[in-house]
């Protein structure tokens, strides 16, 4: 074995260690049962809780609703300032990357008089922290899909749908979304991932979302509070595989080193 | 495809006008009053520099640009305020521009779709197409399967498919190499012949743009210079511009009198438009060069180039100018460098600008 390949061997085993062993740690803690005893009880008592079930599936709506409003909001937006208003990418992406800036803590302070508002006109529904979730969503979103726009020439493949006799809407969803499926996939995971992971807005704002009630079960049931966030891990880990492989699996237009030395 | 199939898709060509078109951006006019007609059928070339227009002129007619004043006028309709996706133009972009997530016969039946043609119709169609451009076994295959010659030709058929009332051709060649350019640009001529349809054809390179079109028309600073037909454009351009511009051409010293220009001994008739009196530059073609090995030349020759049937030679006059001349690489045996030659200059009319 040469020097460079035991190294790089070893930064994987590191890495492995580091990223796993706090996962192998939670299911130790969340399967104890005193005296050295091993118990699922804690697992178990996850499809028992009522608290926790209502938090996942709000969780879960919430993690739906933001993916579509943030790509419904997104995709059309910067796909439009790529192709008519080129000028504008770097306030747009300026805009988009701000929330990332400010603290969630700050954005509560000037979220709390809009939820007001929300909560007067469209009742108090814990479903409206969609609107605070596709914010801060934005930034990781605007990455994502703008880095797909820029490895396609979407320039000349609008203007050749356009002149094939296409319409602006033909072109976004027959020509562009098509083709930036995978960047697509990337923005809907990461947002999947930011909504079931974020605690502080929906705990300031008093909605019981899936950490706060994972936060509050802790306090009084911690095995199951750790059985749930792994279980809340690896159900992300999962729907990243999933998506992953689709994206990779329906995405044609990707040539493989091969392909693109037979056509060279 | 049979000749049958051809006049199937054919529409037959339309008159296109192109007028007073202007087009600035920022600071720079790219169109300055452009104005062009196309005849029904006719391929017309628009040959320049870059940043001369061309492009932009071409982006006009299929809808890509607009204009700041002018017309487009075809088949009759004013089309200047009409949408690109109503316009009925295929283009084929120098760029590479089939849709990655479509197979070629799906690429090709785009414009038949947006036209909701049905599913059958729309591939019989498409398959037709592709094995007019020679892919009928290609298909299946997705852009990245093909080559850039490939994706050219079905990027044509592409064009083709939707019937278009005007073929647009943005560079399609320029990505390509040698060969496969020179195979695809006699393709295109061959179809656009079969099928009949008016097209506006935009490159940088001559020889193309000689080779292809019907007429070509040299464009600089968003102004057409001259407009006509290879031959004439060649032998009797119009400005000094196209003069050099087209072809290669010796810039030799001279005295005008009286419509003429002695050149290296020789009387040569002037073209049209060219400086009448005094001295002048002369500006000669290297086919017009004649060159004959002889001890008692006052020139030498510099170097040779052999292009096959051809040979271009360099050649230093007695007063240190450099002189190009091409002649048949039979002729070229006896021209080695350092070998003394006569020149002389043939009494084809030239172009002249005041020197």
């Amino acid at each position: 074995m040469t020097g460079r390949r035991l190294l790089r061997v070893a930064v994987l085993v590191v890495t492995g260690v580091y990223l796993l062993l706090p996962l192998v740690a939670m299911l130790d803690f969340s399967t104890q049962a005193g005296g050295g005893r091993r118990s699922l009880e804690a697992w178990r008592d996850i499809g028992s809780s009522r608290d926790l079930l209502g938090a996942i599936s709000v969780s879960l709506q919430l993690a739906v609703l933001t993916v579509l409003g943030t790509l419904v909001l997104l995709v059309p937006t910067v796909v439009w300032v790529h192709l008519r208003v080129p000028r504008m990418r770097r306030t747009v992406e300026f805009l988009c990357l701000l929330p990332l800036t400010i603290p969630a803590i700050v954005l509560v302070v000037g979220l709390a008089p809009i939820y007001a508002w929300v909560s007067y006109l469209l009742g108090n529904s814990p479903l409206t922290l969609t609107f605070a979730f596709v914010v801060l969503a934005l930034p990781f979103a605007y990455r994502a899909i703008d880095a797909g726009l820029g490895a396609i020439d979407i320039v000349t493949l609008a203007e050749a749908a356009r002149s094939l006799g296409s319409s602006w809407t033909g072109v976004l969803l027959r020509i562009v979304v098509p083709n930036i499926r995978g960047a697509i996939m990337s923005a809907a995971v990461i947002t999947v991932a930011l909504v079931l992971g974020e605690f502080t807005i929906s705990s300031l704002l008093n909605y019981n979302t899936l950490q706060v009630v994972i936060n509050l079960l802790g306090k009084r049931n911690a095995e199951l509070s750790v059985a749930v966030s792994l279980a809340a891990l690896v159900f992300a880990f999962v729907l990243l595989f999933v998506l992953a492989g689709v994206g990779s699996r329906r995405d044609r237009s990707r040539p493989s080193a091969i392909e693109k030395g037979i056509a060279g | 495809m049979s000749a049958e199939a051809a006049s199937d898709t054919t529409r037959g060509g339309v008159q296109v006008r192109l007028e007073d078109m202007c087009r600035s951006f920022g600071p720079v006019r790219a169109l300055d009053g452009l104005s062009l007609e196309i005849a029904p059928g006719e391929l017309v070339a628009l040959l320049g520099p870059s940043g001369c227009g061309k492009t932009t002129a071409l982006r006009a007619l299929a809808g890509l640009d607009q204009l700041d004043s002018g017309r487009i006028v075809v088949g009759g309709a004013d089309i200047t305020t009409v949408s690109a996706n109503r316009r009925d133009m295929g283009m084929v972009f120098q760029a590479y521009s089939l849709f990655p997530n479509m197979t070629a016969r799906d690429n090709v039946g785009y414009g038949l779709l947006m036209r909701r043609v049905a599913t059958a119709e729309r591939r019989r169609a498409a398959d037709e197409l592709l094995e007019l451009v020679g892919l009928g076994t290609q298909a299946d295959r997705y852009p990245h399967q093909l080559s850039g010659g490939q994706q050219q030709r079905v990027a044509l058929a592409r064009a083709l498919a939707i019937k278009p009332k005007v073929l647009l051709l943005d560079e399609p060649l320029s990505a390509l190499d040698a060969k496969v350019r020179v195979q695809l640009r006699d393709e295109i001529r061959r179809i656009q012949l079969e099928f009949g349809t008016t097209t506006l054809f935009v490159t940088h390179d001559q020889e193309e743009a000689l080779a292809l079109a019907d007429r070509v028309g040299v464009m600089r600073a968003g102004r057409l210079e001259q407009l006509t037909s290879p031959t004439e454009l060649y032998a009797r351009p119009r400005t000094a511009f196209v003069a050099e511009f087209v072809g290669l051409t010796n810039r030799i010293a001279g005295t005008a009198e009286s419509e003429s220009v002695q050149v290296l001994g020789t009387r040569v008739p002037l073209l049209p438009g060219s400086a009448q009196t005094g001295p002048v530059t002369a500006l000669v073609r290297p086919e017009s060069v004649r060159i004959a090995a002889d001890p008692n030349g006052d020139a030498h020759v510099l170097a040779t180039g052999f292009l096959g049937a051809l040979c271009r030679v360099q050649v230093q006059l007695a007063g240190g100018d450099v002189v190009l001349a091409q002649v048949s690489a039979a002729d070229a045996t006896d021209l080695a460098p350092g070998r003394p030659v006569r020149v002389e200059v043939a009494p084809t009319p030239v172009f002249a600008t005041p020197a």
